[in-house]
C-alpha cells in the first residue's frame, strides 16, 4: 500500500494548488467530451471525419485548433511569470516553479504554438493557391499532424505527471544532464519534441514536393503566389535544420539514458558542442517561422491595396537568400563563449547581412501600398501593426549582432525584448493576419470586424507597454530568468508597466476568442467564395472549399491569375471555356496515422519513465503500423462526375 | 466634449508618468548606460553609433509607412486618380531599395570588425599599471574569487584597485554561467574544463553590481555579487585585513563550497590551496579518464549507493547528491594527477 502511495506521489505532481486545479479541470473536460460524444453518438463521426481524415483542409483546421489551445497554455505561463515579476521580492512562484514555467512557455510558444499554427496555414492555403487537389502525400500529412499532436500532449502531460522540464527552452547541458536534472521533466522535453519533430520534418518534405510537383498547369515557379514561395523557402530550411535537432536531442537522450558523455562536464563530454548544435537548428528555426509570415503579409498587402505586389523578383530572391544565410549565423547566440575576434566578426557580419533582404521586403510592402486603394480590414490592420513593430525589432536585432556590443546585451532583458518583438510583432501578428485572411475560406463565414479591431488594438498597445520597458531593464542590467529582484535594483516601475502590458495582450486574446464565438453565433456567411476581392486561385472556388478543391484543373497564365481573370471579365472579356468534368482521383481516409502516433506516444511515455515494458511494445506498434501500411493497396478512389456536379451546384447556390 | 477633455488629460498624463518612471531610474544603477570603465565606455559608444545608423533607416521607413497608408486609403477624397493597380516594378527604386541597406550594413560591418578586435575580451589592456590577476569560479550558486598574487579568496565579492587593469581568469565547477559587471564591461561565459579570460578596468571608485547572467538551475537568481573598485591604498589595507582576520580555505572547505547552496553574505578567506584554480580547470579535461567518474551520468540512485552519502547535505534532492558525490571524487582523483605536474 505504501509502495503505491510512494509511486503516486512521485508520478503525479503534488503540492501546488495550480496543479490540483489543472488536474480537476483535465478530468472534468475529459469526462464532458466523452459524455457529449457518447450522448450525441458522435464517435463514428469523430473517427471518420477528423481522426482518419487525409484532407489537407481538415488537417489544417486541427493544427490551428491545437495551436490556439497551446497559445492559451503558453500565454497563461507568460502571465504567471509577469505576475511574479510585477514587484520586487514577490513570493507568488517559487524559483523552481518559475524555472519550469519559463521553460514550458518557450518550448510551447515556439514548437507547439508557432509551428502548428504555421503548418495549419500551409495546409489551408498552399494546395488551394497552386490549384492542387491535396498535398503530395496526404497520409504522411495526417501522420505529421498526429505526431505533432501526440508530442505536444506528451510534453504538456509533464505539468500534472512527473514534473515539468526546468532547464530553459533549449535545455543547455550540463544543466539538463542526469547529474543536475535527475527528474523526468527533461525526458518529457526530449520525447515531446522528438516525436513532434519527426512530424515537422515530414511536413517540410511534403510541402516541397507538393509545391514542386503539384502546381496547376501553366503555373511556373515565377508565377507562384508569394505565400507559396515563402512556404517553399521555409520547408527547405526545415528539411536542412530539423535533422540537426533530432540528432542533438538523441545524443542528449543517450547521455541521460545510457550514461554516455557527449555533453557531460566530465568523461570527455563537451557541453559547448550541444550549444553549437542546438543553435544550428535554433537559428534557422526562427526563420522557418518568420518566412511564411512574410508570405502572408505579401498576400495581404497586395489584396487590400488592390494592387500587384511590388518587386516580385526581389521578394523571391530575398526569401531564398534569407533561408540560405540563416544557416551561417548560429554562433551569434554565444559571442560570449570566447571563440575569438575573427569568429565573432564572421558571425556578426553574416547576421547583419540578413537585415538587407529583410529590409528590402519592408520596402516592397510599402511600395505595394503606394498608389493603391487601401482598405483596413483586420488582416491589413495586423499587417500595419507588423511593419513598425518588426522594423524596430529588426533594428534591435542588428544592434545585438554587433558582437562587442552584444557582450552587454547578452542574456539580458534587452535580448528578451528583441526576440519577443520579432516573434510577436512578426510571427504572431503574421499568423493572425493569415488566420483572419483565410478564415472565410476555411469555414465559409467571416469573423466579426469590430471585435477583431478591439483585439488588434489591445494586442498592439499591450505589446509596446509590455516590451519597451524591457529594453531599458536589460540595459539596467536585469538578467533573463531571474525569478525575483530586490527593491534596491530600481527595476520596479518598469516591471510593473511591463506586466500591465502583458495583461493587455491577454485581454486581446480573450477578445479574439469572443470574436470567434460571436462570429459562429451570428454567422455572416461568405457566399461569394471571394470576400476580400482576392488575387490568387484559392478565391476562385467556393468557401469552404469542396473536398476535391477544384472541379477542373485551373489553367494559369500569369501571377495573380484570378485577379487578372476578374479584370478581363469586368472589361467585357468572354469567360474562359470550362473543360468537361472528369472523375476526380482522391486519397482514401486512413486510421494508420492516428494509431501509429498513439504508439509513438506510448513509446515516448515509456522512455520518459524508463519503463521498457511500455516503451518496447510502443516501438513494436510503430513498426507494425509501418508494415501494415506498406501492404495497404486500397488507398484511393474516384469521385464520379455526377457527385461533382451536385456538390458544385450546392456550393454555388448562393452566388 | 467633457469626454474629449478627459481623454486629452489622460493622453498628457501618460508620457509624464513614463518620464517619472524613468527619472526614478536616476537614483538607481543604470548599468550599461552608466559606464565606469574603459571597456564599458567603448561598448556604450559602439551601442550609440550602431543605434544612430539604425535610426537613419528606421525613421524614414516609419514615416513612409504611415504616410503612404494614410494617403492611399480607399476612402480618400481625391478619388481614384492616383490608383495604379499594375505598377509593380521600377529598376531605379529597386536599386535604391537594395543599395541603401547594403551601404548601411557595410559601414556597420566595418565598424563591427574594428571594435571586435579592439574589444576582444582576452586582449590585455594597455596601461602603465601592472595588471592584477583574479581567478573566478562559478559554483552552484555562488561566485568564488581567488587572488593568486595576494593569496586570498572571496565569495560573492570582489575588490580591486581603480585604474589598474584586472585580468579575470574564469572557469566553472558547475553548469555554464556568465560573468557580467555591466558598468565595467560585457560578459563572458564561465565553462568547466577551460579557463576564459576577461580584461576589465575601473576608472572610478565605486561598488558595481555583478551578475551571473546564464541560467544554472534553481537558485541562479541568487548569484549576484559586488565588484568594488577602490584606491590602491584601500585595496592593500583590505588585503592585509583579510589575511589577518579571515579563516583559510582548505581543499575540503572548497569541496563543501562547491556543493549546491546559496550564500547570502560576502565571505573572505585568508588563503586557499595552491593551484586550486588549475585543478578545477583540468579535473574535467579528457585526459583524466572516465574511470573515476562513476555516478555522474549513471542514474542518481546509483551514485547514492556508491558510498558518498556522508558528503551530502541533508535535504538536498537526488541530483545534487549525485553531482557533489561525483565532483568530490573527481577532485580527489585529480589531485594525484596534478602532483605529477608540479
Amino acid at each position: 500500500m505504501d509502495k503505491i502511495k510512494d509511486f503516486a506521489s512521485d508520478f503525479f505532481v503534488t503540492g501546488d494548488p495550480l496543479i490540483y486545479g489543472a488536474d480537476v479541470a483535465i478530468v472534468l473536460v475529459t469526462v464532458a467530451i466523452v459524455a457529449v460524444l457518447t450522448y450525441f453518438k458522435k464517435w463514428g463521426w469523430l473517427w471518420r471525419e477528423w481522426l482518419t481524415t487525409v484532407d489537407h483542409k481538415k488537417i489544417g483546421i486541427m493544427y490551428i485548433l491545437a495551436a490556439l489551445l497551446m497559445l492559451f497554455r503558453g500565454g497563461v505561463d507568460a502571465l504567471l511569470m509577469r505576475t511574479q515579476l510585477i514587484m520586487p521580492n514577490m513570493d507568488f512562484l517559487k524559483p523552481e516553479h518559475y524555472n519550469e514555467i519559463f521553460t514550458t512557455h518557450g518550448v510551447i510558444m515556439i514548437l507547439f504554438m508557432a509551428m502548428p499554427l504555421m503548418f495549419g496555414l500551409f495546409n489551408i492555403a498552399v494546395p488551394l493557391q497552386i490549384g492542387a487537389r491535396d498535398v503530395a502525400f496526404p497520409v504522411l500529412n495526417s501522420l505529421s499532424f498526429w505526431l505533432f499532436f501526440m508530442g505536444a500532449m506528451l510534453f504538456n502531460l509533464s505539468f500534472v505527471i512527473g514534473g515539468s522540464p526546468n532547464g530553459g527552452w533549449l535545455a543547455y547541458p550540463p544543466l539538463t544532464e542526469k547529474m543536475f536534472s535527475p527528474g523526468v521533466g527533461q525526458d518529457f522535453y526530449i520525447w515531446g519534441i522528438q516525436i513532434s519533430g519527426i512530424g515537422s520534418l515530414m511536413t517540410g518534405i511534403n510541402f516541397i514536393v507538393t509545391i514542386l510537383k503539384m502546381r496547376a498547369p501553366g503555373m511556373t515557379l515565377m508565377k507562384m503566389p508569394m505565400f507559396t514561395w515563402s512556404v517553399l523557402a521555409s520547408s527547405l530550411t526545415i528539411i536542412l535544420a530539423f535533422p540537426i535537432l533530432t540528432v542533438t536531442l538523441a545524443l542528449l537522450f543517450i547521455d541521460r539514458f545510457l550514461g554516455a558523455h557527449f555533453f557531460t562536464l566530465d568523461g570527455g563530454g563537451n557541453p559547448m558542442m550541444y550549444i553549437n548544435l542546438i543553435w544550428m537548428w535554433g537559428h534557422p528555426e526562427v526563420y522557418i517561422v518568420i518566412l511564411p509570415a512574410f508570405g502572408i503579409f505579401s498576400e495581404v498587402v497586395a489584396t487590400f491595396s488592390k494592387k500587384k505586389l511590388f518587386g516580385y523578383t526581389s521578394m523571391v530572391f530575398a526569401l531564398m537568400s534569407i533561408s540560405v544565410v540563416s544557416f551561417f549565423t548560429w554562433a551569434h547566440h554565444f559571442f560570449t563563449m570566447g571563440s575569438g575576434a575573427n569568429v565573432n566578426a564572421f558571425f556578426a557580419i553574416s547576421t547583419m547581412i540578413i537585415a538587407i533582404p529583410t529590409g528590402v521586403k519592408v520596402f516592397n510592402w510599402i511600395l505595394t501600398m503606394y498608389k493603391g486603394k487601401i482598405s483596413f480590414k483586420t488582416p491589413m490592420l495586423w499587417t500595419m501593426g507588423f511593419i513598425p513593430c518588426f522594423v524596430v525589432g529588426g533594428m534591435t536585432g542588428v544592434l545585438l549582432s554587433v558582437a562587442p556590443a552584444d557582450f552587454q546585451f547578452h542574456n539580458s532583458y534587452f535580448l528578451i525584448a528583441h526576440f519577443h518583438q520579432v516573434l510577436i510583432g512578426g510571427v504572431a501578428f503574421g499568423y493572425f493576419a493569415g488566420l483572419y485572411y483565410w478564415w472565410p475560406k476555411m469555414f465559409g463565414f467571416s469573423l466579426n470586424e469590430k471585435l477583431g479591431k478591439w483585439a488588434f488594438w489591445l494586442w498592439n498597445i499591450g505589446f509596446y507597454v509590455c516590451f519597451m520597458p524591457q529594453y531599458v531593464l536589460g540595459l539596467m542590467g536585469m538578467t533573463r530568468r531571474y525569478s525575483t529582484y530586490g527593491w534596491d535594483t530600481g527595476w520596479f516601475g518598469l516591471n510593473l508597466v511591463s506586466t500591465i502590458g502583458a495583461f493587455l495582450m491577454g485581454a486581446g486574446f480573450l477578445f479574439q476568442v469572443w470574436q470567434i464565438l460571436h462570429s459562429i453565433k451570428f454567422m455572416e456567411k461568405d457566399t461569394t467564395g471571394d470576400p476580400w476581392d482576392g488575387r490568387t486561385l484559392e478565391w476562385s472556388i467556393p468557401s469552404p472549399a469542396p473536398m476535391y478543391n477544384f472541379a477542373t484543373d485551373p489553367q494559369v497564365r500569369e501571377v495573380d491569375d484570378w485577379w487578372e481573370e476578374k479584370q478581363r471579365l469586368a472589361s467585357g472579356g468572354a469567360p474562359r471555356p470550362k473543360p468537361a468534368l472528369e472523375p476526380i482521383h482522391m486519397p482514401k481516409n486512413s486510421g494508420m496515422p492516428f494509431i501509429k502516433a498513439t504508439f509513438w506516444f506510448i513509446a515516448g511515455f515509456g522512455f520518459v519513465f524508463d519503463w521498457m515494458w511500455m516503451a518496447i511494445p510502443g516501438l513494436i506498434g510503430v513498426a507494425a503500423c509501418m508494415l501494415a501500411h506498406s501492404f495497404n493497396y486500397d488507398t484511393d478512389y474516384y469521385i464520379p462526375v455526377d457527385e461533382i456536379e451536385r456538390t458544385e451546384a450546392a456550393a454555388r447556390r448562393g452566388v | 466634449m467633457k469626454m474629449k477633455g478627459w481623454y486629452r488629460r489622460l493622453a498628457a498624463m501618460l508620457p509624464l508618468a513614463a518620464i517619472a518612471f524613468l527619472l526614478s531610474g536616476c537614483g538607481v544603477n543604470m548599468g550599461v548606460l552608466d559606464p565606469k570603465g574603459t571597456i564599458a565606455r567603448q561598448q556604450l559608444d559602439l551601442i550609440i553609433i550602431s543605434s544612430i545608423l539604425c535610426v537613419i533607416i528606421l525613421v524614414p521607413v516609419l514615416v513612409m509607412t504611415f504616410w503612404i497608408a494614410w494617403k492611399y486609403r480607399s476612402n480618400r477624397k481625391q478619388g481614384d486618380a492616383a490608383y495604379k493597380p499594375n505598377w509593380s516594378h521600377s529598376g531605379k527604386i529597386e536599386a535604391v531599395m537594395w543599395g541603401v541597406p547594403i551601404v548601411i550594413i557595410l559601414i556597420l560591418a566595418i565598424i563591427t570588425v574594428q571594435f571586435t578586435h579592439k574589444l576582444e575580451p582576452s586582449k590585455a589592456l594597455a596601461s602603465e599599471e601592472k595588471p592584477i590577476t583574479i581567478e573566478v569560479v562559478s559554483l552552484d550558486w555562488k561566485w568564488l574569487f581567488l587572488y593568486p598574487e595576494q593569496g586570498i579568496a572571496t565569495v560573492n565579492f570582489v575588490q580591486f584597485p581603480k585604474g589598474v587593469p584586472v585580468e579575470f581568469k574564469l572557469t566553472a565547477d558547475s553548469p555554464m554561467n556568465s560573468f557580467w559587471i555591466p558598468q565595467l564591461g560585457g560578459q563572458i561565459y564561465t565553462m568547466s574544463g577551460m579557463a576564459m579570460e576577461l580584461n576589465l578596468i575601473a576608472d572610478e571608485e565605486g561598488e558595481y553590481p555583478g551578475k551571473g547572467a546564464n541560467f544554472t538551475g534553481e537558485h541562479f537568481g541568487k548569484m549576484g555579487f559586488i565588484a568594488k573598485a577602490s584606491s590602491q591604498e584601500e585595496f592593500d589595507q583590505w588585503v592585509a585585513d583579510v589575511k589577518k582576520s579571515s579563516p583559510s580555505l582548505s581543499q575540503q572547505g572548497y569541496d563543501e563550497l562547491a556543493e549546491q547552496s546559496v550564500i547570502d553574505t560576502k565571505v573572505t578567506y585568508s588563503s586557499f590551496p595552491d593551484g586550486l584554480f588549475d585543478r578545477i580547470v583540468t579535473k574535467y579535461s579528457a585526459g583524466t579518464g572516465s574511470g573515476h567518474h562513476h555516478g555522474s551520468s549513471s542514474s542518481a540512485g546509483e551514485a547514492n549507493d556508491s558510498g558518498h552519502e556522508g558528503m551530502n547535505h541533508e535535504g538536498m534532492d537526488m541530483g545534487a547528491e549525485g553531482a557533489t558525490a561525483s565532483s568530490a571524487s573527481q577532485t580527489a582523483a585529480t589531485e594525484e594527477h596534478e602532483h605529477h605536474h608540479e
